[in-house]
């Protein structure tokens, strides 16, 4: 299959052997469960439990709220012990709601919802409302509701499902783990959603570095002529959904559209297992496969853990640490955010844990610019970072807009190619917040003064009302002060 | 603030590079020539050269103390020393000591440290030094010498070597012309391109090195050794240097054909002067060219072709450093223009347009 | 001599005359400036810069007689852009450290006394006479004029704490220095 060149893009050390041999394993039961509402794009979830509450194996503890949002269920039964805001899975440590549940471990499961009988006779609309149903996000990192964007199919014609095993990061290896031990639910579910999609064709893609993955997805799709595995090149970042787009198909999405307008849906390859879950079994999403690894893991795994699981469980089941690590991050190493304890909980989008030493963070203080140009031809999305950093410095934000900075991905290519280790990508994450807070700021304005003006003409159409009133009182006064003399 | 935001975000992983790194490499890639360029013009080369890095390296730690900047990590990110010895590779082997000092504190000083230090200079200092040099001292700039390898008898001694470059011993009797120089001189008294090349050695010598100029002039196959290993190992790309040597000899070439009694040929514009120290060590300098490969593709045609017009239509020889020097001007415009087209946008911003039928 | 000097009276009193009918007639009703100042402001009319409405204090920020970091409800991003538009710079540390802010009534001092409804100019507060009074606070602009009147010290201006929705990373600390 042809494949299409994507620009810049960077090789970094993979390290994936630390953890791509080890099987996935399912972790015991833990302690406690602190399950955030929010662990998706969009509004948080509603709670529907209470403290105290007993609560059963798959039941809903949390319904979405509005369009885009998700619910949350329970992974095990136990007692609701509280609701409450705790530090969340999140580099500012701010504190989230959170649903605090101590299993019983009996694991009773609550009555699920019926399969799917036949899934491909059923409309696309059963299928949607089955993932929206189950709670199902993206699990590749972004964690967006993946309900909505099976409903992309809805408005535009699709012709292809693009199913991503790039696995591009550095260390994780839990979508080589799940392609590998699970390839008959990744094509199952994919072709599930290519169904609920309207998409004729689907087509996983997954870097070169995976032959094992690859070999087994290519056995396991042979029987279905509209499903495709292809491997990509191993380049870093070629699991970003519109460049992984591009290599497959050679389009490009137009900047602020969604690849869906180019035809084309991208979904990772555990959200299709849990589709297949869902659709097939009634599961709801209650655990995913994370990569726990590093150079201080002792034992790197990847583990099936209960979606709420504290981190530092996972880190305890792989032996613990072996040394004081340098960084934790959630996620991988290069667009992962950095964790300031491992008292957090294992969200949905959560696909790595790694405590990183020095040497590989290899972070050094950062030294003036040379200009050498390497951030430039490392970005893949054509920005000139060298250019954008030293506006952003100045604080010139409207100019860094308007060279594009809102179009960065934060994939950190240029950061890790920079010689003289400025750190870029946090100049960018500056820029595109500040932005988005005097966006916000500006609304805010806005409201102020459309109420302001509401109000101002609610007291003059009151003080007129007054007018009007006491003018007719004194028209009444004098007509029957009239009254009284004509007579 | 939130108290245990972690202060910095991502990528947790780096690249094996650094800036002194990269100085590094480049030292080394001058190394082969360095080496043999020495030898060939012997010890009053060597002490000019250890003068004139030292020197840099002694303006630099000076310049960064006034700007309460740390001295010890400034002198180890390696830029010093190699602007140092560009600058020493582009004086006249046999010059005096003080030439090698007051290049050092127009390279360190003036070029680089009034505009802000490390990164921050618009023009490549070694070659704003050796301008300034050539315009300040012409007499002493271009006081050539033919080379006397270290093992020919005619060769120095150390003891005469410093009276050459401590004393300001007399060098008349040697004085010898660079290639391009004499090509020039010879033009003036009417006589043609194609003649006088012929009483010059022939390419092959020039090539290796045999014949009269500054350090880096003169060997140009180790200088393009030393460029294939930047290359290699991804220091430079060969937009630069192609585009440089392309230009250069492409109109060279072209002009020689219409009148070769007027023009040097293509060959000859290459491999005489400084046409590959600049094109690969020079005009590659990071801090001053353009950080696109477009970009880098239009700045080195420039600095072809503009030396190309200094060497035959300006008073002086060799128009390398002036080429790079004036291309260096416009490289802040060249970046503006030729920035790359951002993913999903056409190239003035707007994004791109979705086709009606995907 | 005199018809040189004559004749440039004359055109010189002719120019003049005509640039002064000119100015007369051509004349900018009103400062754009202050019209563009104005649609700066949240026009809440909230007062707590000194002036009596936000038209009076875009008049005196176009005559230069104010700070453009007068107006607290406004916050950062109100100074920054004023100061741009005026083309000066201003120092906004003071911003920084006081963060925006939002009123919240403790209900139990409250006495339903509605003195705060009269105040809020973006009527934010729910309540009625005798009745608990309550604050919306996704309207209320924290002018914190509702604190003033409040005669049992029942409202406090809270600061607004980041969200996730709001947090963002800071801008990095090591930015060497040039």
């Amino acid at each position: 299959m042809k494949l299409f060149p994507i620009r810049g893009g960077i090789h970094p050390d993979y390290r994936k052997e630390l953890s791509s041999e080890r099987p996935i394993v399912p972790l015991p039961l833990p302690a406690k469960l602190f399950i955030p509402l929010q662990q998706h794009i969009g509004a948080p979830a509603e709670a529907l439990v209470a403290p105290g509450a007993y609560v059963r194996k798959g039941q809903l503890l949390a319904r979405g709220q509005g369009p885009v949002s998700a619910p949350q269920h329970a992974p095990a039964s136990g007692t609701i012990e509280a609701i409450t805001e705790l530090p969340g899975t999140h580099p500012s440590g701010l504190p989230q709601p959170m649903i605090v549940l101590v299993p019983d471990g009996k694991d009773e499961a609550a009555p699920l919802p019926e399969p799917i009988a036949n899934p491909f006779d059923a409309p696309p609309q059963a299928i949607r409302e089955r993932v929206a149903q189950s709670g199902i996000v993206g699990l590749g990192g972004a964690a967006f509701p993946s309900a909505v964007k099976l409903g992309l199919g809805e408005q535009r014609p699709l012709d292809i499902l693009l199913i991503n095993g790039a696995e591009c990061e550095p260390y994780l290896t839990c979508d080589d783990r799940v392609m590998r031990e699970h390839a008959d639910a990744i094509v199952d579910g994919a072709r599930l959603m290519a169904h609920a999609l309207g998409a004729p064709n689907v087509v996983i893609a997954v870097e070169a570095n995976k032959p094992e993955a690859i070999h087994i997805l290519n056995c396991t799709a042979a029987p279905f002529p509209n499903v495709r595995v292809t491997a990509l090149p191993v380049q870093y970042p070629m699991g970003s959904e519109r460049h992984l787009v591009q290599a497959v198909t050679g389009r490009e999405t137009p900047a602020r559209r969604l690849t869906a307008d180019i035809g084309v849906v991208v979904h990772n390859v555990a959200t299709a297992r849990a589709v297949h879950l869902a659709v097939r079994s009634g599961l709801p999403l209650t655990h995913r496969v994370v990569t726990v690894s590093g150079g201080a893991v002792r034992e790197p795994k990847n583990i099936e853990a209960p979606i709420g699981t504290p981190l530092a469980e996972l880190v305890a089941f792989c032996g613990g640490l072996t040394i004081e690590p340098h960084r934790l991050v959630s996620g991988g190493p290069m667009m992962g955010q950095p964790l300031a304890s491992l008292d957090v909980p294992l969200v949905k989008g959560t696909s790595g844990i790694l405590a990183l030493t020095t040497q590989e963070t290899a972070e050094h203080a950062a030294g003036p610019c040379i200009r050498c140009g390497n951030c430039v031809s490392a970005c893949p999305c054509g920005l000139v970072p060298v250019e954008l950093a030293a506006l952003i410095r100045k604080d010139h934000l409207d100019r860094a807009a308007a060279l594009g900075v809102q179009d960065c991905l934060s994939c950190g290519s240029c950061a890790w190619a920079c010689p003289s280790h400025i750190p870029l990508v946090q100049y960018f994450n500056y820029a595109k917040g500040r932005l988005n807070a005097d966006a916000l700021a500006q609304r805010k304005l806005e409201q102020t003064r459309t109420l302001a003006e509401a109000r101002n003409l609610r007291l003059e159409k009151a003080a007129a009302a007054k007018r009007a009133a006491a003018a007719a009182r004194e028209a009444a006064a004098v007509s029957a002060n009239e009254e009284k003399v004509t007579p | 603030m939130s108290p245990i935001s972690p202060e910095r975000s991502g990528p947790f992983g780096h690249a094996p590079n650094s800036v002194s790194q990269t100085m590094i490499a480049v030292l080394l890639a001058l190394v082969p020539a360095t080496a043999l360029d020495t030898w060939l013009f012997g010890w009053p080369a060597i002490l000019l050269f250890a003068v004139t890095v030292g020197a840099c390296l002694a303006v630099e730690a000076a310049c960064l103390a006034v700007a309460g900047r740390p001295v010890m990590a400034g002198l180890a990110d390696g830029s010093a020393a190699l602007t140092g010895w560009l600058l020493a590779m582009s004086l006249p082997p046999w010059a005096p000591w003080w030439i090698g000092v007051v290049g050092a504190v127009f390279a360190i000083a003036l070029a680089k440290h009034a505009f802000g230090g490390l990164g921050q200079n618009v023009f490549n200092p070694a070659m704003v030094a050796r301008v300034a040099l050539l315009v300040s001292f012409p007499v002493v700039m271009t006081a050539w010498v033919a080379p006397q390898p270290l093992s020919s008898p005619d060769s120095p001694d150390l003891s005469r070597s410093l009276a050459i470059t401590f004393a300001g011993e007399h060098l008349d009797a040697i004085t010898s012309a660079t290639a391009l120089g004499h090509v020039k001189t010879e033009l003036t008294r009417g006589i043609p391109a194609t003649e006088s090349v012929t009483s010059l050695p022939p390419l092959r010598d020039m090539a290796l090195g045999l014949r009269a100029g500054s350090l880096g002039e003169t060997s140009a196959l180790l200088i393009l050794v030393g460029g294939l290993y930047l290359m290699a190992r991804r220091i430079i790309s060969w937009h630069i240097p192609a585009a440089v040597l392309g230009s250069l000899f492409l109109t060279g070439t072209l002009f020689h054909a219409i009148d070769p009694a007027r023009f040097a040929d293509g060959g000859f514009h290459l491999l005489s002067g400084a046409s590959f120290l600049g094109a690969f060590f020079i005009a590659t300098d990071y801090v001053t060219s353009p950080v696109s490969k477009s970009g880098q593709l239009v700045f080195g045609v420039g600095c072809g072709l503009l030396t190309w017009i200094i060497r035959t239509f300006a008073g002086y020889p060799e128009g390398m450093a002036f080429a790079i020097l004036l291309m260096n001007a416009l490289a802040p415009i060249i970046d503006q223009y030729t920035r790359p087209r951002i993913f999903g946008r056409r190239r003035d911003g707007q994004a791109l347009p979705l086709e009606e039928k995907a | 001599m005199l018809i040189d000097i004559g004749s440039l009276t004359i055109m010189g009193a002719a120019l003049g005359g005509l640039l002064g009918t000119a100015a007369h007639f051509l004349a900018v009703k009103e400062d754009p400036l202050e019209e563009e100042l104005k649609s700066m402001l949240p026009g809440s009319q909230c007062g707590q810069c000194g002036f009596v409405g936000c038209a009076q204090a875009a008049a005196a920020l176009a005559r230069g007689e104010a700070p453009v970091t007068l107006c607290p409800p406004g916050g950062k991003a109100v100074a920054e852009a004023l100061a741009k538009k005026l083309g000066v710079s201003a120092d906004l540390s003071e911003h920084v450290e006081k963060g925006p802010e939002y009123a919240f009534i403790d209900e139990d001092l409250c006495i339903g006394c509605t003195r705060c409804l009269k105040e809020c100019s973006v009527d934010a507060i729910l309540g009625a006479t005798k009745l608990m009074h309550t604050i919306i606070t996704d309207a209320c602009h924290g002018c914190g004029k509702c604190a003033q009147v409040c005669p049992t010290d029942a409202i406090v201006m809270l600061p607004v704490s980041p969200t996730l929705a709001t947090w963002h990373w800071p801008k990095p600390q090591s930015a060497s220095a040039h």
